[in-house]
């Protein structure tokens, strides 16, 4: 088992998803029990399914300096980077620790990977891109990373982590390390997933899309509804945020069984669990709220449910909260830390939406409808494909 | 900042001109050079995978397999960093026409096999590993340095054997023109915290400024090796080091940032 961990500030943090636009929409929005899912208005073919599409992002133009990175994913990161203040507390950290001491580390399963879809639909006669999307940097998974990088004016580490639907939970880790190892003394993390016909289309070859809004952990669940969101966080020592929520610790682990499906009995899954809790110094009862990964896919709510069941006390409350924002793949981890953080920050432990039959695995852990109570310790799991999981630990400081 | 230090403790290679590091080590001492196989061994994975795998996991895995039996560890117990700056371009390329053309008709496979984690899943699955596993990307000049820094960083911190995998096939249809990618390249290490019986070098890593990179013309090996794509530029001086070529290099781990190498033996 791996050492405690010094827990981190969380010193800012923002998201935009179907919801809406920063914390304050996402925190009605949870409030009132309010799905921000549509019918698919999106793909470029039709498709029979519920999507969770920011509102907006067709017109968030970058501004000039940064046309060259024009596509949907940077500029839903570009209105994701623009809410809750970021970018100002981002540019005081600069200001206090200089442009190469502050590491950015994003997540993204598809980057602009919708740009070179388009570009494909758009060939010319000669079977080349068309010329207006021959930019080699929006054709990389690295976009991303280095348009963020230069709309933040950051020169430290940058790193793209890509584990398909762990990607952004796992960006936590690898900027823990970097601090702890004196490469910097601060880190932007966080992640950016946009809709794209590749991810909407791929997961429905997989008949992993559900026609419905999904419904996590029900027992007639078919499947997930897929999402895109933009998310971020500002990494820093604690003792230059005092008051800051923290991060406490993190676990990842690789299943080892399968390209697409978990493992049965959520072997990797329990290893990420048990490792963010040692990272954390902290026992499974000690843990208030579990954002669950719930995508409303048959396996993983099985594995997951009968995971909270066999390794938390009845008074940790768990829920999925899918069904409000869609699956958003390698945005997800951010997203759900969000509500993680805001969970702690207002005592809200968000009901688990879109679930009217519990699937027997459930136990008394989950909370199906809103609940207001004090929260100290909030988990988050993140779970992708080739069996790649993350489990983060968040925490209150406690006087 | 005093330098991170960390051992190699195996080393492996392919591309369709190099089998193994042991083949760059003899070419570069003059000896002939046997021809590598038309695509990568993969021996790791068990046949059935092998044949299902797409060439990106067959090159990783590949490379990945020979540096892990040169260190002498057991695969299941080290932690994996996957680099790669464009994953699996094949595969890209047909989701990119396919969905364009008769999206309904998409292979779930190559779907599922598009992950830019696949390489990793692939290999977790076949040696049974269940320690961390990432996949990560870092811009074009930069993407073995990102790499290079992540595993070195979990190396250190966790005090742990890290398995660092970087490689790039050649790219395919429409996309190609974007990736300046014209054939497979691929290469791994295994990177401990500690010496080892088995350690090859100790290397040194400190951030400093990133470097303009030196004319691949003054090195010792053919430019057409450099230039098969963004990770045999970045890669191959690395290589030269290990194999007893100079002893420091200024690697690219970010646009601005560098990550200057010092090789020393391990002993």
């Amino acid at each position: 088992m791996p050492e405690p961990i010094h827990p981190l500030a969380v010193s800012a943090y923002t998201v935009t998803s179907a919801l809406g636009h920063g914390l304050d929409d996402h925190r009605h929005a949870l409030h009132s029990a309010r799905s921000g899912l549509r019918a698919n208005d999106f793909s470029s073919a039709p498709l029979a399914c519920w999507i969770g599409r920011v509102e907006g992002v067709e017109g968030t133009a970058l501004p000039d300096a940064f046309a060259s990175w024009e596509c949907r994913n940077n500029r839903l990161a570009w209105l994701g980077l623009n809410q809750d203040g970021f970018v100002d507390r981002v540019r005081a950290a600069r200001e206090s620790y200089g442009a190469s001491r502050i590491a950015l580390v994003l997540g993204t399963s598809t980057a602009s990977i919708g740009a070179t879809e388009e570009a494909y639909r758009r060939l010319d006669a000669d079977g080349r891109m068309p010329a207006d999307l021959r930019r080699p940097a929006i054709h990389a998974p690295h976009s991303l990373v280095a348009f963020v990088a230069e709309a933040l004016g950051l020169e430290g580490p940058a790193l793209t982590l890509s584990t398909a639907c762990s990607s952004s939970a796992k960006v936590f880790a690898s900027a823990e390390r970097m601090i702890r190892l004196g490469l910097v003394d601060a880190a932007v993390v966080g992640g950016v997933d946009t809709l794209c016909d590749s991810v909407l289309f791929g997961f429905n070859a997989l008949e992993l899309v559900s026609p419905e809004p999904c419904r996590p952990f029900d027992r007639r669940r078919c499947g997930i509804s897929i999402g895109e969101a933009a998310g971020f966080a500002l990494l820093e020592r604690a003792d230059a945020h005092p008051s800051a929520p923290r991060l406490l610790g993190y676990g990842e682990s690789s299943d080892a069984h399968h390209m697409s499906t978990p493992h049965p009995e959520g072997l990797g899954a329990e290893l990420a669990l048990r490792d963010a809790l040692a990272r954390a110094g902290l026992d499974a009862a000690q843990v208030d709220y579990i954002n669950l990964h719930g995508t409303a896919s048959l396996k993983n709510d099985e594995v997951e449910a009968a995971l909270v069941a066999r390794a938390f006390p009845a008074s940790t409350r768990a829920s999925s909260t899918k069904a409000f924002t869609g699956h958003t793949l390698g945005a997800a981890g951010i997203l759900e830390a969000a509500f993680a953080l805001l969970a702690i920050e207002h005592g809200l432990v968000p009901g688990n939406l879109g679930c009217s039959d519990p699937d027997p695995a459930c136990g008394p852990q989950f909370a199906w409808y809103n609940e207001h109570r004090r929260i100290d310790v909030a988990l988050s799991n993140s779970f992708g494909f080739g069996g790649n999981n993350a489990c983060l630990a968040f925490g209150r400081v406690v006087a | 900042m005093s330098p991170l230090q960390v051992y190699v403790g195996g080393v492996g290679l392919w591309s369709p001109q190099l089998a193994n590091f042991a083949a760059l080590r003899a070419w570069l001492a003059g000896s002939p050079m046997p021809s590598p196989a038309a695509r990568p061994p993969a021996a790791t994975l068990p046949a059935n995978e092998r044949r299902r795998a797409p060439e990106s996991v067959l090159l990783a895995v590949e490379v990945a397999g020979q540096a892990v039996a040169m260190s002498g560890r057991q695969a299941s117990e080290l932690a994996c960093v996957f680099s790669s700056a464009h994953g699996d371009q094949a595969i890209t390329d047909y989701m990119c026409e396919t969905l364009a053309r008769e999206p309904s008709g998409l292979s779930p496979t190559r779907f599922h096999n598009s992950v830019h984690n696949a390489p990793a899943g692939y290999w977790t699955i076949a040696t049974g590993c269940h320690a961390p596993s990432a996949a990560v990307c870092g811009g074009q000049l930069a993407i073995v340095g990102a790499g290079l820094l992540e595993a070195a960083m979990q190396a250190l911190a966790d005090q742990r054997a890290v398995l660092l995998v970087c490689s790039d096939i050649a790219g395919a249809g429409p996309l190609g023109e974007m990736t300046d990618s014209t054939q497979a390249f691929g290469c791994a290490l295994v990177l401990t915290p500690h010496p080892g019986p088995r350690s090859l070098a100790r290397l040194n890593l400190t951030l400093a400024p990133k470097q303009a990179p030196t004319s691949s013309t003054s090195s010792p090996i053919p430019m057409a090796w450099h230039d098969a794509n963004a990770t045999a530029k970045a890669a191959l001086p690395l290589l030269l080091l290990l194999a007893g070529h100079g002893t420091h290099y200024n690697l690219a781990t970010a646009d601005m940032l560098g990550l200057d190498i010092h090789w020393e033996s391990a002993a």
